[in-house]
């Protein structure tokens, strides 16, 4: 598997999220997202509840996506800390979250992955964990799969396509074959099969600067696609429209796409998706503790604009009352039938 | 005028400007246009597939952009999308061709 160095390590200046918004505020767009709110009646964007606690639990991974938000890859360092991790549980336990959403980098990669697993299963969490797939298949991490079968754990796994030239495109080469081997490893443990209540959602970023297609639809030519070409089962397709954040941002400043992007993006506005974005019931953690209203938000250095900004202090009520910090990105998220974390909006 | 006043990506946002002069005809338009590519028959994804096909016939680069960005955007790929503009090929090819029955007519009228 082919792997790049991360923009943190080549030293990019797209590397900060500081530069990143620099650039983000620099193309002249025909609305803001505020003003697109505004007329909707949405601003300034309020949550609405806390369903899910998002941690991001270290940036590092096997693979270096070229669509990745986070820059994540093998030389990446940061890792949630242990007190962060209790506080995160502690945080889940004592505010009846109903949802802990483990990400990264590759979550499973943190030595402490299993505890963070095993202690919200405990607390009746339904657990998920975002994963690459590929990970399932380094050798010291053949463990994987069975446990995520042992501890029902919903998987949320990437796959950008259902043929190998476009997902190898954007993840790197070898990885679709990869990704096939561990999607036929997650079936064999029930993952994706009718009764055995394993769910398996695949998410697909579109290889490009465009917006991804209509989920539904979408949904079923990959259902007939892996079947047929593969064999494999799964429940849900999501899909996510590429972020311009970090890595996605600079491959349009490569190919001097970003204006016409963004353009894209804000001419796609959907008030309905608006509505839904997953900023109004999500609380997404640093691996550092800090808090934020996305993981989006987070690779921008784009904190809570909370008194209550760290997991440590976690306060439910004051975080209830924030606005949430918006930025020309936004409207990655309410672009056409809308993305987030759970796919498409509307 | 010279050649680069012609066919700037850029231009394709402009396209409402086309409202000036005759806003009452660019609203029949535009919603004739939306009406055509909504969901029928066919499917969104098979409108663009066309639409793809015809924009290489007529030769426009506006369309060619919009509707290869389109194409994707309706879940098509690469491979599909290049066979709809080889039977948009195939027939601009045949058209030519089948004209030939035209010129034997012809030959046949002038010849012994």
């Amino acid at each position: 598997m082919a792997v790049l160095p991360t923009l943190q390590k080549q030293r990019h200046p797209l590397a900060s999220g500081a530069a990143q918004r620099r650039r983000l505020t620099e193309v002249r767009l025909p609305r803001s997202f505020e003003t697109a709110l505004e007329a909707t009646g949405l601003y300034p964007l309020r949550p609405r509840s806390t369903d899910i606690l998002q941690i991001n639990i270290g940036k590092k991974c096997n693979q270096t996506c070229g669509h990745c938000h986070v820059d994540a890859g093998p030389d990446r360092t940061e890792m949630m800390p242990a007190p962060v991790i209790d506080a995160c549980l502690a945080v889940l336990a004592a505010n009846h979250i109903p949802t802990l959403d483990i990400t990264g980098g590759a979550p499973e990669l943190h030595p402490e992955f299993r505890r963070i697993v095993r202690e919200a299963t405990a607390l009746d969490s339904q657990v998920i964990d975002r994963c690459n797939l590929t990970v399932t298949r380094l050798p010291n991490y053949r463990w994987v799969p069975a446990f995520l079968a042992e501890y029902r754990v919903e998987v949320v796994a990437s796959l950008p396509y259902f043929q190998g030239r476009q997902t190898d495109a954007q993840r790197g080469a070898g990885v679709f074959e990869d990704s096939i081997d561990a999607l036929r490893e997650l079936n064999e443990l029930g993952y994706g099969r009718p009764g055995t209540g394993l769910l398996l959602n695949l998410v697909t970023n579109p290889v490009g600067a465009f917006l991804p297609p209509a989920q539904a639809s979408a949904e079923r030519d990959w259902k007939w696609e892996l079947e047929r070409r593969h064999g494999i089962a799964f429940n849900r397709l999501y899909t996510i429209t590429n972020m311009p954040i970090s890595r996605f941002l600079q491959h349009l400043e490569e190919k001097h796409q970003t204006e016409a992007y963004l353009e894209r993006l804000v001419q796609a506005f959907n008030p309905a998706a608006a509505a839904g974005v997953m900023c109004r019931n999500t609380i997404s953690v640093g691996w550092d503790g800090t808090l934020y209203d996305c993981d989006f938000n987070q690779m921008l250095d784009l904190p809570v604009a909370s008194a209550s900004g760290n997991i440590l202090d976690f306060d439910a009520a004051e975080l209830a009352t924030r606005e949430i910090a918006l930025g020309p990105h936004c409207f990655g998220c309410t672009a056409g039938g809308g993305s987030g974390c759970g796919g498409a909006i509307s | 005028m010279s050649h680069e006043d012609y066919y700037h990506a850029a231009d394709l946002g402009r396209f409402a400007e086309l409202a000036t002069g005759a806003p009452d005809l660019w609203k029949k338009f535009q919603s004739w246009y939306d009406a055509v590519f909504a969901q029928g028959a066919l499917t969104s994804r098979e409108k663009a597939l066309i639409a793809l096909a015809v924009a290489h016939s007529v030769q426009c680069p506006y369309c060619i952009d919009a509707f290869t960005t389109s194409a994707l955007e309706q879940g098509s790929n690469e491979e599909q999308m290049t066979e709809a503009i080889h039977v948009a090929a195939a027939i601009r090819g045949g058209a030519s061709l089948v004209h030939g029955v035209q010129m034997r007519n012809h030959l046949e009228r002038l010849g012994m």
